[in-house]
């Protein structure tokens, strides 16, 4: 096989010190005014207004910098963090362009600067869009109404759960009903929040057909069943045929179903969850509504639910009365909140915009061109030696991701994937996801290429996908121990659950580790 | 089926720790001993369905078969090299090890001078013993069911095993699954010496009975412990659980806690159940039927007819078994002691299943056979049951004879 | 869309062997399909028209840059220093995802350096990574309480903010499940505000898995001897759990130094704006012990060597703890968060360091006393505690008026007034919560009194 040519690519390499190791004693970054001569005479000294046991006695130990040495450590940080600088297809986050407009409009005041417990008629213009997002996220699930108070999709999953207890309750089954029904290819924070909301878990493995049958989903129903908690397509990009089927016994059963559209991307425009049947879904603005990442949020997971369900959505919800915008803080039979206020509004603004600028026929061409990368891809990516398809007997055509394997080349070379993954940094292709646990797939791996990667960074990712592999088979040891071209060299994480040299903070790797602070 | 080796995770009723054996060897020791079965894996390419014996591996080499073992030892070697640079070995001699450690750039030290020219079965056994008598921390070895079971019948459960994948049979749950990864597990050993987390995983061989018949199944022989190292996840590495099966012991607490008064309780063999016994103050057979009533244990390592004898005088009567051996056999292998009789006798609706989740995640397709040898009860059997995987955790499994 | 360009596009569906990607989406049953096309608002597809838009839109909010604004209560104005705002735009912060220890190296050691800061302001060893809010990390923290000590109970003040505790109730399952955890209420001092410790001491029992302790707490209230707080829980096998505001830190004692077990707080007030509360963060921080960081719902990074001698890199530490690594197996659950403003935070911190902190502290502290002192001889009103922080209780009940009327004449004289507290902490009659920081000057202050005076007369 020969072999393209890659990029010359080399990380910024900038050996920065911790912070804390930085400085020099005196030095300040910000400095705060003295407090007028008036202010401090108000009302006696520091000792008669706060008692002696209620004070610091050492001051923190944290480092003396000047403001511009800051910056640069922090600018430092950021060149050498390669994120959305290289290609990163990580799967299940659907990477996104997030619009620069939106960042230099909602850093403005007019929106930074909001306390969300302002009056009403001080915020009509963020109002406007929060609602307007709600009925676009209606129409495009066919859901009642949304909330967008969860911060991120796990804490919208945790809402279900909650939302689950409180219709249970209200209906005087909560006793009973303490089951909730996922299955292993959902993500992991459907069942974890499932638990920690207090319900029992019950999981489906796969089956044959890549996903459980029926009969599986009917021997897990009863009357205990309170909820069916899953998200489809997949994130092997298999979609169950007979969610509408299972959605229905669910409700026999007397159980909730819930939506994790966390992959929507690939079905965006050609499903509603309501029409399924679904009670309540999930949407990830800063996934498939191109709000940025954040690099792990602030994000939105945006909570839909039917018509029965909005009296139990936690509130603040916002409501158009006549012309205006109001906010309705309370309901009795409401879960209450999962978070503070009423969400990650900037998020909720950015992910409007996108939406805007995309309309109807933008969504459907971005379903469109994301299921086609995907494809185009696999057509690529299974033509590597080594490579192979979770289900490779599932001959249609996978929606948004595929999840594939690098198991022989593991088995053939030793070369695992987190080796790969170490090495195709190297060329500025950040990691691919692998899969969620438990892996069903050995040595997995994910690539989304979803809308906006063009052909171009498709083929430059799978061509360092190929050379890598390549080296696996003729000179693994540069795999193995890769990156070679990277900010640091390969981590050695062998301590890091090791009770004795775990270290979170400075102060705690110092005593551990026994280094000597320069400052 | 096919036969793979499990990965089947499973914590033993006591989570031991380096730190226990620290305190008894009370001296430094070697952390790594290794021991290989230079004559492992020879049948597999040949068709025979193992190489355990002289007479199987004269038939191997007459086919033209080459040991596959040491080549697969010297990949773990390498990279484990590659990874902590030259450490100190305790080597089986020669073509069991030594030499091979040697070549690899190890400081070998070797547990005899003279090293047999034909290895057999024995010499697995003196070496594990000279390895028990040096306590090493992980004794890594290569070789497939039959070696793990010979390092076994020598020393028990008193070293933490890991098995180098390198037989044609790899039934029980101590294999690495690949070179690479045993190399992995070793590197944690050298590392984490006394903190090295472990747990409990089973000894198992095929059975032969049902070999002949044609179908794959195994048969449990026994308990050991192997390092619980969860696999490398996520963009950094992950390191073992908080507490190994603390959910699987959390559970098998629930039971022993929630037992109904004055109902029988008939435990199945393996290390799960035997944690239930444990919590109730009870040591398990562990190959066999126990039974429990009102919290005292009041049959051990029954035969068949002497669980249908307590089932004739106590009506009210439960049934809870583990998974033994990797191959999700339910009823029919390692637990011939439940015959259909019995099983009858307790009633389907009252048999618990208990496992820890990844061994169940670990079986594709999802199924957990039954072979009772009563077609009429295996169709009884068959269809979807709910595993019991944690105190609130359940995973359903399809049941299929 | 670089691949909607309808030459590329053909090319793709050539070499995929279909002429219309609809043919991709076969595993989709027909009755599966939207019943009727998706109609959203026509697309704005011209950043011209869109950037027109969202200007016209947005810029009918009044905020609090354009008024004086004293509201409070879980999201505060503070100053945000520029360099906070050009790091939170940094794409490469911005807009990535996961990426390998080596490639995401930047962002993991800011992630450490949050941690790493947040430990010496609170004097804890332990600090995972952010999570949503400082009511989420509450809430998670008496999860962890109640894991540690197998026990179902914990007490709280009888004022907490409302919001706050709304969350914290979510977390703590319904009474009839089984995890649930009962928020029982302590008495406060009348005159003070504080815990009232002999009640608390009547209230601790062998079913209290923590004193949930907030200093400043919610109405701004001080405690005068936390640690004596600490040292009661403890004699009753209880943790304590320490909800602190990081501005006061420079002042105030820190959790470390009164024994507090865990640690929970806000991270907003560390350069990041109030977003119309999409600033909010929460902390979870303790001692380093395996007791407390192995009930630890999050993730957190943890300094590690390298293949090279000498260098630092990052790894998760206690991954497989976390629901990505057990599901439901592992502690509550995690997932995106807010690590966005970790680096921000951690950014800030380093830009005050040991003196501004300490400064920052001293200069809330001075200007809440003043205003508090110069509102109070407003005819009919008065100031509810004497101990406070940032924030404090105004009592207009003697003014015959409600805080609502209030608040109505102020807004018209540019003013947001306190925070309502009416509804939430009917107790408290018409009272209001005001929230002084460094952005308010002397002037400002002196502005409100007048506008009150005015509005009251
Ligand atoms: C299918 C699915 N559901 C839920 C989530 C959780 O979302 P978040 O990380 O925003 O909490 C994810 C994120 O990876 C996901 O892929």
């Amino acid at each position: 096989m020969s072999l393209p040519k890659l990029r010359q690519y080399h990380a910024a390499v900038w050996d920065e010190p911790i912070v804390m190791e930085m400085g020099r004693a005196g030095r300040r970054g910000m400095v705060f005014p003295t407090s007028d001569a008036e202010v401090s005479a108000a009302d006696g000294t520091l000792d008669t207004v706060i008692p002696a046991s209620a004070r610091r006695q050492h001051p923190p130990k944290l480092p003396e910098l000047s403001e511009f040495e800051v910056q640069r450590h922090y600018l430092h940080l950021a060149q050498e963090t390669l994120g959305m600088m290289g290609i990163s297809l990580f799967g299940t986050c659907t990477m996104k362009y997030n619009p620069r407009v939106s960042e230099l409009v909602a850093a403005r005041p007019w929106l930074a600067e909001l306390h969300p417990n302002q009056s009403e008629e001080t915020l009509q213009g963020v109002l406007e869009i929060v609602h307007g997002m709600n009925q676009i996220l209606c129409e495009l699930s066919g859901m009642a109404q949304f909330v967008f108070q969860p911060g991120g999709g796990a804490d919208a999953a945790y809402t279900h759960a909650c939302i689950t207890r409180a219709y249970h309750e209200h209906r005087g089954e909560l006793a009973q009903r303490n089951e909730i029904i996922t299955t292993i290819q959902a993500h992991p924070c459907n069942a974890a929040t499932a638990a920690a909301a207090g319900f029992n878990v019950v999981t489906l493995p796969l089956e044959e057909a890549g996903y459980p049958s029926v009969a599986a989903l009917e021997a897990a129903l009863s009357d205990r069943t309170a909820a069916l908690m899953v998200n489809n397509p997949d994130d092997m990009g298999i979609y169950n045929p007979n969610i509408k089927r299972w959605v229905e016994l669910v409700h026999q059963a007397g159980g909730l179903a819930f939506y994790d559209h966390a992959n929507f991307n690939g079905v965006m425009s050609r499903l509603r969850a309501r029409e399924l049947g679904f009670d309540a879904c999930m949407f990830m603005l800063h996934k498939t509504f191109g709000a940025p990442k954040g690099g792990g949020g602030p994000a939105v997971g945006a909570y839909g639910c039917s018509e029965d369900l909005v009296a139990f959505l936690p509130r603040p919800l916002v409501r158009q009365v006549g012309g205006r915008y109001t906010i309705e803080h309370e309901a009795p039979l409401s879960v209450g909140r999962v978070r503070e206020f009423w969400g990650n509004i900037p998020q909720v603004v950015k992910a409007y915009a996108w939406t805007r600028a995309m309309g109807s026929d933008g969504l459907r061409q971005a379903a469109d061109i994301s299921v086609l990368a995907n494809n185009y891809m696999e057509r690529r990516l299974l033509a590597i030696p080594g490579v192979s398809k979770s289900f490779p007997e599932l001959s249609s055509p996978r929606l948004e991701m595929t999840r594939y394997s690098l198991a022989k080349v593991a088995e053939d070379t030793g070369v695992t994937v987190l080796d790969i993954q170490n090495r195709m940094v190297d060329f500025g292709v950040d990691a691919f996801w692998l899969s969620h646990e438990p892996w069903i797939v050995p040595e997995p791996f994910t690539p989304e290429a979803g809308e906006l990667w063009s052909k171009e960074d498709i083929d430059y990712w799978i061509d360092v996908l190929a050379t890598v592999i390549d080296e696996a088979y003729n000179d693994p040891d540069t795999v193995r121990s890769a990156p070679h071209c990277q900010a640091i060299h390969k981590v050695d994480g062998a301590g890091a659950d090791d009770p004795q040299r775990w270290a979170t903070t400075w102060r705690a790797y110092q005593y551990k580790h026994s280094i000597q602070v320069t400052s | 089926m096919r036969s793979s080796p499990s990965h089947g995770k499973q914590p033993t009723s006591s989570p031991r720790t380096y730190f226990e054996l620290m305190v008894k060897a009370g001296a430094a020791r070697p952390r790594l001993g290794i021991i290989v079965n230079p004559l492992a894996g020879i049948g597999g390419p040949a068709a025979l369905k193992g190489s355990d014996g002289a007479a199987t591996v004269a038939e191997a080499r007459a086919r033209g078969a080459r040991p596959e073992a040491p080549l697969r030892a010297e990949r773990t070697l390498q990279a484990l090299a590659a990874r902590v640079g030259p450490a100190e070995l305790l080597a089986a001699p020669g073509a069991m090890g030594a030499d091979l450690a040697r070549r690899v750039g190890f400081s070998v030290k070797a547990t005899s001078r003279s090293a047999p020219s034909e290895t057999s079965a024995l010499d697995t056994r003196v070496a594990a013993t000279a390895m028990r008598d040096a306590d090493v921390g992980l004794l890594l070895f290569a070789g497939g069911d039959g070696t793990a079971r010979d390092i076994h019948d020598a020393i028990g459960d008193q070293l933490p095993l890991l098995g180098i994948p390198a037989g044609v049979k790899m039934h029980s749950g101590v294999f690495a699954h690949s070179p690479e990864a045993a190399a992995r597990a070793a590197e944690a050993a050298l590392r984490n010496g006394p903190s090295l987390p472990l747990r409990g995983a089973d000894i198992a061989d095929v059975d032969e009975q049902a070999a002949r018949d044609g179908r794959v199944a195994s048969i449990l022989y026994g308990s050991v412990r192997v390092p619980d190292l969860p696999r490398l996840v996520l963009p950094t590495k992950a390191g073992s659980p908080a507490q190994p099966g603390a959910e699987l012991q959390a559970l098998c607490r629930e039971i022993a806690d929630t037992l109904e008064p004055s109902c029988l309780y008939l435990f199945g063999p393996g290390s799960t159940t035997a944690m239930v016994l444990a919590a109730l103050g009870a040591r398990g057979t562990l190959l066999g039927v126990d039974a429990v009533l009102d919290g005292q244990v009041v049959g051990k390592d029954l035969t068949e007819s002497q669980t249908l004898a307590l089932l004739d005088t106590h009506l009210d009567s439960r049934l809870v078994v583990g998974l033994v051996g990797g191959q999700g056999m339910l009823f029919g292998r390692g637990n011939r002691q439940l015959t259909a009789a019995v099983l009858s006798r307790v009633g389907a609706d009252r048999i618990t299943v208990l496992s820890a989740a990844d061994k169940l995640l670990a079986l594709t397709p999802p199924t957990l056979w039954v072979d009772t040898g009563d077609p009429v009860l295996d169709k009884h059997l068959s269809g979807y049951i709910r595993v019991r995987v944690g105190p609130r955790q359940q995973i359903i499994m399809t049941v299929s004879s | 869309m670089a691949n909607s360009a309808p030459a590329l596009r053909e090319e793709l569906c050539a070499a995929v062997g279909v002429s219309d990607p609809e043919e991709l989406f076969a595993q989709i049953p027909l009755d599966h399909r939207a019943a009727r096309p998706v109609v959203l608002p026509p697309a704005l597809a011209s950043e011209v028209e869109l950037s027109r838009h969202l200007r016209d839109t947005l810029g009918r909010n009044v905020d609090c840059e354009a008024v004086l604004s004293f509201l409070g209560g879980g999201c505060w104005q503070h100053h945000v220093p520029a360099v906070c705002d050009e790091l939170a735009t940094r794409t490469e912060f911005l807009t990535p995802v996961w990426g390998t220890p080596a490639s995401d190296h930047g962002r993991n050691q800011a992630w450490f350096e949050f941690s790493s800061q947040l430990g010496e302001l609170l004097d804890l060893d332990f600090v995972g990574l952010p999570v949503y809010s400082w009511g989420c990390a509450a809430g998670h923290a008496v999860r962890m309480a109640a894991r540690i000590t197998g026990r179902d109970q914990i007490l709280i003040s009888e004022f907490m903010d409302h919001e706050r505790l709304a969350v914290m109730r979510t977390y703590c399952e319904p009474p009839g499940m089984r995890g649930h955890i009962e928020l029982r209420s302590v008495p406060t001092n009348p005159a003070t505000g504080t815990i009232a410790v002999d009640e608390l001491a009547a209230a601790l029992s062998d079913r209290t898995a923590a004193v949930y302790l907030e200093t400043p707490s919610g109405l701004g209230v001080i405690e005068p001897d936390p640690g004596q707080i600490a040292r009661l829980a403890h004699s009753h096998g209880a943790e304590l759990i320490a909800g602190v505001d990081p501005t006061s830190l420079g002042l105030l004692a820190p959790p470390g130094q009164y024994g507090a077990d865990i640690a929970v707080g806000p991270t907003q007030p560390l350069g990041v704006h109030m977003n119309c509360g999409g600033g909010v963060g929460g902390f979870i921080a303790s001692r380093d012990e395996e007791r407390y960081a192995r009930a630890y719902p999050t993730l957190q990074v943890s300094l590690c060597p390298t293949s090279k001698q000498g260098e630092h890199g990052f790894a998760l530490t206690l991954f497989q703890q976390s629901s990505y690594g057990s599901r439901e197996l592992g502690n509550d659950w995690t997932g995106n968060s807010v690590y966005l403003w970790a680096v921000v935070n951690a950014a800030y911190m380093a830009l005050l360091g040991p003196a501004g902190f300490a400064e920052l502290g001293e200069l809330i502290l001075a200007r809440s006393r003043y205003a508090a002192t110069r509102l109070a001889e407003v005819p009919g009103v008065s100031v509810r505690w004497p101990w406070f922080f940032k924030e404090f209780v105004l009592d207009f009940n003697e003014t015959g008026r409600t805080v609502a009327e209030i608040n109505v004449a102020l807004r018209e004289r540019g003013i947001f007034g306190g925070g309502d507290l009416s509804l939430s902490h009917p107790q408290l009659g018409q009272a209001a919560l005001y929230c002084v920081t460094e952005v308010h000057t002397q002037h400002d202050i002196d502005r409100l009194v007048t506008a009150l005076t005015e509005v009251l007369a």
